[in-house]
């Protein structure tokens, strides 16, 4: 089970402006539907590269938990 | 209208036109432009014993507050300038900035938490003090500045080994001759005009309303000035907006306004006044200066041709978040005045200027990608880069990888030169905060028992600084300063706190340029080896292609 202490690091480090500029350019361009298809393989492919079905799945409860009202 | 006084500078008939002085057949120097970028390399180069002729179309300081955010390090070049102690006084020190999406607070951060640095990492103060502060300092160097309000170049002939510039005055039109001339006419550079530069790069859609407000009643909770920036604020809808506060009780306020909005309508009082006072509540305020902007990121390909180098904006331009307009400006007046000096006293062939190229090309391109991701951040373009960008503020509540995601303008720091022409490898294997191509970081010292400052001791001249147990060589030309040593031939520091001997380590020495560059480092630094880094900088040979 994945704890909180690694979800509560920051891991990007220096690197996050450069990884969240390429992000949003990899989105120029594309329509609202090309967006959400293209968010869909980033999230299925990161999942790959976690691989941890623990680390997973408290991800995605912990992203669930800031749901919008 | 404004708040400040201004009083228009004193106007002349020139010596070429039959006024009082000495009119000179050629100048080693002219500068176009006395904003503070020009003003600042007037004085460096006086500094250094090189004198020069300042040029400007206007008479007075800056109108409005324009830039107002001075950096750590462009204080401490102001200090060897001779007026970094007076911003510093009259500069509101801040700290403390804190972020809201909507109305709630999402995340505060402390700017420079460390202890140990005589200037902190930011003061506001507006740029009619700064240049106010700046003529009065050249004014110190009657034999070397000459000040020429309401002298406008109008055109300019690059004969190869010196410049002609036609100027226009209130009092006839004349010509002078310049070895070198620099270029600080600004963003809307008439001379790169003239010169049909492209001068390419990103423009922004957004419109920005930027508003100078005099109140007594401090618009934050507390007395102690911050920075507050919000995203989508209630107040504002779906925007953005940032509020500062500078001496005499000004305060700017920005706000994005949207690319739809007509800056004409905007920028009058009957839309500006009901914004503002949405931001500052039922407080008493007066309105000293307002502009509407788009902006743009761009630079020149190359900063110098020849013998005209662009210094400032007009050999770059960035979005005003992160402040890096005036101070990536007045970096360059660091890096280029100490060159400049050395080919005018022909201490180094004049291949050394395209060292100034390459790094400050290189330096105003980090600028650039640096202000222009805080300004995609803070306009997402599509539907998605906005919900990422909200999704960023979520999460920052608890998150703090996402709270490091938040971009309203990265702090601005000197780049590192490491890896260009000049610099070169690091021979001291030494664990330091301090490497090869960085700038000097300040330390508390004490020189003779009295408490100073080790930025001040070491920047202006090549420095060879030696910290506790090593030994530094007699080399002509390089001043010696060691800290922590006893019974040697040159100027001793004490460094009681342990700060320097932390951020430099113990038995390394540090070779730095006149601007603070960190050259190389040894372990056993020998003459010889010096000695020819210094000939390298006198005749640089350029092993990679110059951008």
């Amino acid at each position: 089970m994945m704890n909180d202490t690694s979800m509560m690091t920051d891991k990007l480090g220096a690197n996050g402006d450069e990884f969240y500029n390429f992000l949003m350019d990899a989105h120029e361009g594309l329509s609202e539907e090309q967006s959400h298809a293209l968010n869909a393989r980033l999230v299925l492919m990161l999942a790959n590269e976690v691989g941890n079905i623990d680390t997973l799945k408290s991800v995605i409860k912990t992203a669930v938990e800031f749901n919008h009202e | 209208m404004p708040g400040y006084d201004y009083k228009p500078f004193e106007v002349t008939p020139p010596p070429e036109l039959d006024g009082e002085g000495e009119a000179k057949a050629r100048y080693p120097v002219a500068i176009i432009g006395a904003g503070p970028i020009g003003l600042a390399a007037a004085v460096d180069l006086a500094t250094k014993g090189v004198p020069s002729i300042v040029l400007d179309d206007n008479n007075v300081v800056s109108i409005g507050s324009r830039a107002i955010c001075w950096a750590k390090r462009t204080l401490e070049i102001f200090d060897r300038l001779g007026i970094g102690e007076r911003m510093l006084a009259k500069g509101v020190t801040w700290k403390t900035g804190r972020l809201f999406h909507g109305s709630s607070e999402v995340y505060n951060f402390d700017l420079l938490p460390e202890e140990g640095h005589k200037y902190p990492a930011f003061i506001n103060l507006q740029q009619y003090y700064v240049e106010q502060y700046l003529v009065e300092r050249a004014k110190e160097f009657p034999d070397l500045i000459d000040l020429r309000f309401k002298n406008k170049v109008v055109e300019h002939q690059d004969n190869g080994d010196h410049i002609t510039l036609q100027v226009e005055t209130p009092f006839g039109n004349y010509e002078l001759k310049a070895d070198y001339t620099i270029v600080c006419d600004g963003a809307g550079s008439p001379t790169r005009k003239r010169m049909g530069l492209p001068f390419d790069g990103q423009t922004f859609e957004e419109h920005f309303l930027i508003a100078d407000v005099e109140m007594e009643e401090s618009p934050f909770e507390t007395q102690v000035p911050e920075r507050w920036f919000w995203f989508e604020p209630e107040f504002h809808s779906g925007q953005s907006a940032l509020l500062h506060k500078q001496p005499d009780n000004i305060y700017r306020i920005d706000l994005q306004l949207g690319p739809e909005s007509d800056p004409k309508l905007e920028a009058t009082e009957e839309k500006v006044f009901p914004r503002i006072k949405a931001i500052v509540g039922d407080k008493p305020f007066k309105l000293d200066w307002m502009s509407v902007y788009k902006f743009r990121c761009a630079k020149l390909e190359r900063f110098v041709h020849n013998r005209m180098l662009f210094v400032g904006d007009s050999a770059h331009v960035v979005s005003p978040f992160g402040a890096r307009g005036g101070n990536g400006g007045i970096q360059d007046v660091d890096n280029i005045c100490w060159k400049l000096a050395a080919v005018i006293k022909a201490e180094a062939d004049a291949s050394l200027l395209e060292t100034y190229n390459e790094e400050r090309v290189h330096g105003s391109a980090e600028n650039i990608l640096n202000s222009s991701r805080a300004t995609n951040f803070m306009t997402p373009k599509s539907s998605i880069e906005h919900l990422f960008r909200n999704e960023v503020l979520n999460l920052s509540s608890k998150m703090p990888f996402a709270r490091k995601l938040i971009n309203s303008g990265r702090l601005s720091v000197p780049c590192s030169l490491e890896a260009k022409t000049l610099q070169q490898t690091d021979e001291s294997n030494g664990i330091k905060q301090v490497q090869v191509g960085d700038v000097v970081l300040d330390a508390p010292v004490k020189a003779d028992g009295d408490s100073t400052w080790l930025v001040s001791q070491v920047q202006g001249e090549f420095t060879l600084l030696g910290v506790g147990d090593v030994e530094l060589p007699d080399v002509g030309g390089v001043r010696r300063v060691g800290i922590n040593q006893s019974n040697v031939s040159y100027k001793t520091l004490q460094d009681e706190e342990g700060l320097a001997t932390r951020r430099y380590g113990e038995g390394n020495a540090y070779l730095l340029r006149p601007d603070g560059h960190v050259l190389a480092i040894y372990k056993s630094p020998d003459a010889g080896k010096i000695r020819s880094v210094l000939d390298h900088i006198s005749n640089p040979i350029f092993e990679k292609e110059v951008a």
